[in-house]
């Protein structure tokens, strides 16, 4: 299922720094949270974030239990050339999902 | 007690004012009162977080399911057509049920009777993804409550409960939301209650949630016990708001603070 | 929000006392004395070297509608080149039970020394942001934010 959004321009200049923005459906449960039976709820967020482009991983992020529900990120880049960029989300348990967008670079 | 005197204190700040109906020109979204901030949030698809229940209804509508293993899309092809400005009627009246039925009710029951798949509870992840991508589709057009005669008794019903006092705090929904609107509790504007931006990614939920979650919580912040999800009184309630708030753009997905 | 969510009259009865300041007192008290202070948690991530201030930019709303979602954004002067950019950002707040927020790698290849992220604020606080350049310094801002929160609390049971 879908539960991810990114936003990459459809097309750039060459060298032309372009704004990306990525998000994921994710409680980012802290841990620090107590159930309505007094038990804690156990920790699991989105440890890590990384996005790759041309063969090379342009912006990474490492997450703690601060970082909001549904982590959301804007960075940007140097689009170098046409392809994709792929965008890969790992939480706590090792899990991997993924997604990609096409820029056409001229 | 010491919640009802703070209570009384915050509403004193807000000035006494006599509940009275907003006229049409004074009426506005929640949205008017939020920060910037939250304001942005909702602005961009690209960074609002309801667009991610928007696209997980994006997928369930096309997705056979039950029985019949038929999609939502097979029979009601592109959403963006089809279901375009139906938001902006529901809670409409329902000739199968002879009740009215809000927007979460009636895609249930095409899931139920038409797919002849299991029911989906209110507030699961699958209708509120639903309903948001059905919602969503409506985005910008102008709240057009029917002016079909067999909603009368229950949106008289639904203001009626509107402007009845409830809770141990003994406030009605009206003695914050028509008569206080300007006014702020707890560091959050009152509002003046508009069903506007239905679901909403609420930042105290983390998540999208209906609007009976919404007003459930209400309820709870005047000690008062919540009606049942899906109860009658809830539909009422959501014909009376969507008729107060005729005219107003849709907004969903919304978010609110 | 690092606070129980089903403590609705003890939150209430907070919020109502006065804004949001006391929240932390939710928490086990054992995890809230562990965290360390935001020096602490500065230096562990300089390795102790010195912090100067400037080039950073840390924009925070002042004052923030619910502390579940407080847009940052941190921009950092730097030409971005292979010789000249910035490695990585770092995010520490003065409150919350872990002073982590984020760690941000950045590189030539990111264009601009900034970003955007949405994060958790159990209280109104201080925030900051520190920078590690291509040439191994340090430069930090910080900024103080107040959190009110919503006033209808539902409860989760
Ligand atoms: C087998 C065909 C079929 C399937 C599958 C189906 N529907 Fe329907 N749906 C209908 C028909 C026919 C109507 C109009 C009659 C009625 O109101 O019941 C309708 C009406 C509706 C309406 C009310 C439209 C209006 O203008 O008032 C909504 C909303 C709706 N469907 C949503 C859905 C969703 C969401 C799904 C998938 C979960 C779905 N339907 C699956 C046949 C179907
Ligand atoms: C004590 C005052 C008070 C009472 C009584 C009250 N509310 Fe509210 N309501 C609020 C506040 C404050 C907010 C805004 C909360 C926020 O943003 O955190 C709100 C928000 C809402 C919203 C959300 C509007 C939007 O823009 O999305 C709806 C709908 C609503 N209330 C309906 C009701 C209904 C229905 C009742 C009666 C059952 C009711 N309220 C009773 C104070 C009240």
């Amino acid at each position: 299922m879908s539960r991810t959004l990114v936003s990459v321009p459809k097309t750039a200049k060459v060298g032309e720094v372009i704004d990306i923005r990525a998000m994921i459906a994710h409680p980012m449960e802290t841990g620090y949270r107590m159930g309505p039976n007094g038990q804690a709820i156990p920790r699991k967020i989105i440890r890590h974030f990384a996005c790759e482009y041309d063969g090379e991983e342009v912006f990474s992020a490492e997450f703690h239990p601060a970082v909001s529900a549904n982590p959301f990120v804007a960075f940007s880049t140097v689009a170098t050339k046409s392809g994709a960029l792929t965008f890969r989300w790992t939480d706590d348990d090792g899990k991997v999902e993924t997604a990609s967008a096409e820029i056409a670079v001229s | 007690m010491a919640f009802r005197l703070a209570f009384a204190a915050a509403l004193l700040c807000a000035g006494i004012a006599v509940a009275q109906e907003i006229p049409p020109g004074e009426r506005r979204s929640g949205t008017d009162f939020m920060s910037a901030e939250t304001r942005a949030i909702q602005a961009d698809d690209g960074s609002n977080p309801g667009m991610l229940w928007v696209l997980q209804g994006e997928s369930l509508w096309k997705e056979p399911a039950g029985a019949s293993r038929r999609s939502c899309a097979s029979c009601h092809g592109e959403a963006a057509t089809s279901m375009r400005d139906v938001a902006a009627r529901y809670p409409a009246f329902d000739t199968a049920s002879g009740a009215p039925v809000d927007l979460a009710g009636k895609i249930d029951q095409c899931r139920t009777t038409r797919q002849h798949a299991a029911g989906l509870p209110r507030e699961s992840e699958e209708l509120l993804g639903l309903s948001t991508y059905v919602g969503h589709q409506s985005r910008g057009l102008p709240i057009a409550p029917p002016d079909d005669p067999r909603l009368h008794a229950a949106r008289a019903e639904g203001k009626r409960l509107f402007e009845t006092r409830m809770g141990q705090l003994d406030l009605s929904c009206s003695s914050c939301h028509d008569a206080n609107w300007r006014g702020r509790l707890g560091g959050s504007a009152v509002t003046q209650a508009h069903p506007t931006g239905y679901p909403i990614y609420r930042l105290e939920w983390q998540a999208v949630g209906s609007l009976q979650r919404r007003m459930r919580g209400c309820m709870v912040g005047v000690r008062a016990e919540p009606f049942a999800y899906g109860s009658a009184e809830f539909i009422a309630l959501e014909l009376y708001l969507a008729e107060r708030a005729a005219g107003l753009a849709l907004e969903t997905p919304a978010v609110r603070p | 929000m690092n606070v129980r969510e089903t403590g609705l009259i003890g939150r209430r009865g907070l919020i109502l006392a006065g804004g949001a300041g006391l929240l932390v007192l939710a928490l086990p008290p054992a995890r809230a004395l562990a965290r360390p202070s935001l020096q602490e948690a500065v230096n562990g991530f300089t390795g102790g070297k010195p912090v100067e201030t400037g080039k950073v930019k840390l924009d925070v709303p002042p004052l923030v509608e619910n502390g579940n979602a407080v847009g940052v954004t941190v921009a950092v002067e730097s030409p971005m080149t292979a010789g000249d950019h910035v490695r990585r950002i770092a995010l520490f707040n003065e409150k919350n039970p872990q002073a982590d927020v984020a760690v941000f790698t950045l590189g030539p290849r990111t264009g601009r020394g900034r970003l955007s992220t949405r994060i958790r604020l159990a209280t109104s606080q201080t925030l900051i942001a520190v920078a590690e350049l291509s040439d191994g310094s340090y430069w930090s801002s910080s900024a103080n934010v107040i959190v009110t929160l919503a006033a209808c609390i539902e409860d989760l049971s």
